[in-house]
């Protein structure tokens, strides 16, 4: 505060705090529109979806029925398909993801991991909808035939890995997401691993570590709960996953019984009925899916935020 | 959806070329020539065809995909014609046609389903509605399966409570016997190969006319999902648009789903003969869809709100079919765009019927064709009729 007093007194009052005052509120106003518009979206999903609360309270959440004749809806198959399709995509982007990064920040040299970053940055440029396409063309039929079929005879007993696996489904809509959040949880575990101070890996070394010691007893445990908002940033992207996911997931409204059955996403079951839904009590519907969407996606962010955070300080969650 | 409009625009210049010709004399009878309208309403209405303003004007429509390459084709021809007048259509669905003309911001909306009792509740005060049809198609049933020889089946009998039987999930394989005793001729050569249902993803007018279809010949059809432009299906995968479906059911062995006539033609894929209400076997098709329309003349609405036409009489009608809406207010606000609009619809009415068999879909009955056109002269501006009796 003191700088700008001096200035505008060496400059003359009258001329200098108009510009200043101009900017500053100029600046600051963009700035809170941001805000403003996630404010606006949130409560305008709340008001425009306030219908289908009112008429089916808790169960529009529990409710196992999306009957658009009927006019009962329930979100629940939509809400398990989100929640298992990401979690399939977690539980095989995790491991890969996080050995990748330690490679990457730890063991490769110089010239091996500045073009692996790259490549697998590159992930994230490939539009969505071509790994639909790649997906619908290519992924899962080669699925089908082989990782899905020898999942489903070996572990077929297990009602969760049964049914018949086709080329589409949940399991291939996960393995789609697997490689779409790859990006995101390679680029932030890394950045969360190169930040983890030299003095604690210089301390184990000196106490006679291995490599292998240094990164599981002293890096990964720093830098852990980094790691840990890496995934769940790879989670939130993975929740609102759209195009790719509609194009694989079998776009069924029934609760699915396996990772081969069709199931459906909130994201894809408002992209895909959105346009045609009739006014009144079905649009509401297809809002309040939204809204709960918004909140999984929002709670995952600040909480992936915070545990990012506490590592390696703001301004490193890029995507 | 852009990929395959163009190729069935490729496709759509073939076909009229061939099929213009080739239904030159026979369609004369049925389709209405403009001579022949241009007298028709002139002897009971008034002595001039509907002219466009003289300054430039656009107008603005949204709706239905089912009749979207039809509508294409007549604004091409409409505004070359015209050059006064810029039309654009945004294929976005029949509810998304309903909710735009609502709200007022099209000068017309389209769809498949005539608007709900409740859809007409929600205009704005004072307002109406008028439903033009423009045009009629068929839902037919697409599928995919290779038989005990290897070769994809080309041909298949199917009957209405078999149908419902596979979208149910009911039926489960190609070989089962409900579907044996309906194709004595190939019974040999259908495999074990499980049923895969391709349904729509999104809410459509095709939907509602192919459940309307499956609640009128199965009891458990009709307490279970029932009919509406997206149901709860009870198997199978969704797939968006009749795009989506088409290219669904390619993709796998197996699959069966349903679809407008012209997508079936466009995908190359076989359809089955639907059993009718006279127990004959019949393939979807533009001249199947017109006898039905004969066949439902009698049950036409006077509000134009038809439902689906669903097992009409005679030995030729293809049971599975349904009328395309166009949806104008009788009062235009704007005097250039509902003179324009009044043309353009004329012009679909007229010579516009002349372009439907060549792409698959059907002509308006004659009968039908002379009510749409009396329903232009309610068409006002300011009050006053803007194409005057």
């Amino acid at each position: 505060m003191t700088a700008p007093a001096t200035k505008s007194a060496r400059f003359g009052q009258a001329t200098s705090r108009l510009p200043d005052l101009a900017f500053r509120i100029g600046t600051g106003g963009f700035a809170w529109v941001a805000v403003a518009v996630v404010v606006l979206v949130g409560i305008l999903l709340a008001v425009s979806s306030s219908d289908v609360f009112r008429t089916f309270g808790l169960s529009f959440l529990t409710g196992t029925t999306w009957d658009p004749v009927a006019q009962v809806y329930g979100a629940l198959p939509f809400i398990i398909g989100t929640l298992l399709s990401s979690s399939i995509a977690i539980v095989l982007a995790a491991p890969i993801g996080i050995l990748t990064a330690i490679f990457l920040a730890e063991l490769a040299p110089r010239r091996v991991a500045v073009p692996l970053t790259f490549a697998v940055e590159l992930l994230a440029a490939i539009p969505s909808v071509v790994y639909g396409l790649w997906g619908v063309f290519i992924l899962g039929p080669f699925l089908k035939t082989t990782v899905g079929a020898w999942i489903n005879g070996a572990l077929g007993w297990i009602p969760i890995f049964g049914g018949h696996p086709d080329a589409t489904g949940l399991f291939t809509a996960g393995v789609i997401l697997t490689l779409m959040i790859l990006p995101t949880i390679v680029a932030i575990s890394r950045d969360v691993i190169t930040a983890v101070p030299d003095s604690q890996r210089e301390a184990m070394l000196a106490l006679g570590a291995t490599r292998w010691e240094t990164i599981t007893k002293s890096v990964l445990p720093y830098a852990r709960s980094g790691v840990y908002g890496a995934l769940i940033l790879g989670l939130g992207r993975a929740l609102g996953e759209t195009m790719a996911v509609t194009m694989v997931i079998g776009n069924s409204s029934q609760l699915p019984k396996s990772i081969f059955d069709s199931s459906q996403t909130i994201a894809s079951q408002i992209a895909t009925t959105f346009s045609e839904a009739g006014r009144g009590l079905p649009t509401s519907a297809l809002i309040g899916l939204g809204l709960v969407l918004l909140v999984i996606t929002m709670s995952l962010n600040v909480v992936a935020r915070l545990l990012v955070w506490r590592v390696a300080g703001p301004g490193t969650d890029r995507r | 959806m852009t990929i395959s409009l163009s190729k069935r625009l490729g496709a759509l210049a073939l076909a009229s070329a061939t099929i213009v010709g080739a239904c030159g004399s026979p369609a004369a009878t049925t389709t209405p020539t403009t001579a022949a309208v241009a007298t028709g309403p002139a002897a009971t209405a008034g002595p001039t065809t509907p002219q466009v303003p003289s300054g430039n004007v656009t107008l603005a429509g949204a709706g239905a995909t089912f009749p979207a390459l039809l509508y294409q084709v007549w604004i091409e021809k409409f505004t070359a014609a015209n050059p006064s007048v810029a039309i654009n259509y945004v294929a976005n669905g029949s509810g998304a046609g309903i909710t735009a003309i609502t709200q007022q911001t099209v000068d017309f909306g389209a769809s498949d389903a005539a608007m709900k009792d409740s859809d007409i509740a929600a205009l704005p005060a004072d307002t109406t509605i008028l439903h033009v049809p423009t045009a009629l198609g068929a839902v037919v049933v697409i599928f995919n399966v290779a038989g005990v020889d290897t070769k994809p089946i080309t041909k298949l009998n199917l009957d209405g409570p078999t149908i419902a039987g596979i979208f149910l999930g009911k039926i489960t394989a190609w070989n089962d016997p409900a579907i044996v005793a309906l194709n004595p001729d190939v019974a040999s050569n259908l495999p074990a190969t499980p049923i895969k249902v391709i349904h729509r993803a999104d809410s459509s007018g095709t939907t509602n006319t192919f459940t309307t279809y499956l609640s009128a010949v199965s009891p458990d059809w009709k307490n279970g999902p029932g009919a509406g432009k997206s149901v709860n299906w009870p198997t199978g995968d969704g797939a968006p648009g009749n795009d989506g479906v088409s290219g669904g059911v390619k993709s796998g062995d197996g699959r069966i789903g349903y679809v407008e006539l012209q997508y079936a033609v466009i995908s190359g894929l076989s359809s089955a003969a639907v059993k009718n209400a006279n127990g004959k076997f019949v393939q979807g098709s533009s001249d199947g869809v017109t006898a039905a329309a004969n066949g439902a003349l009698a049950t036409f609405p006077a509000d134009f709100r038809a439902a689906p036409i669903i097992n009409g009489p005679g030995d030729t009608t293809y049971p599975i079919a349904s009328y395309t809406y166009m949806l104008v207010y009788q009062e235009q606000t704007d005097a250039a765009k509902g003179q324009a609009l009044v043309a353009y619809l004329y012009w679909a009415l007229t010579d516009g019927q002349k372009e439907e068999k060549a792409i698959g879909y059907a002509p308006l009955p004659d009968q039908i064709q002379q009510k749409a056109l009396d329903e232009l002269h309610k068409i006002t501006s300011g009050g006053t009729p803007i194409w005057g009796s």
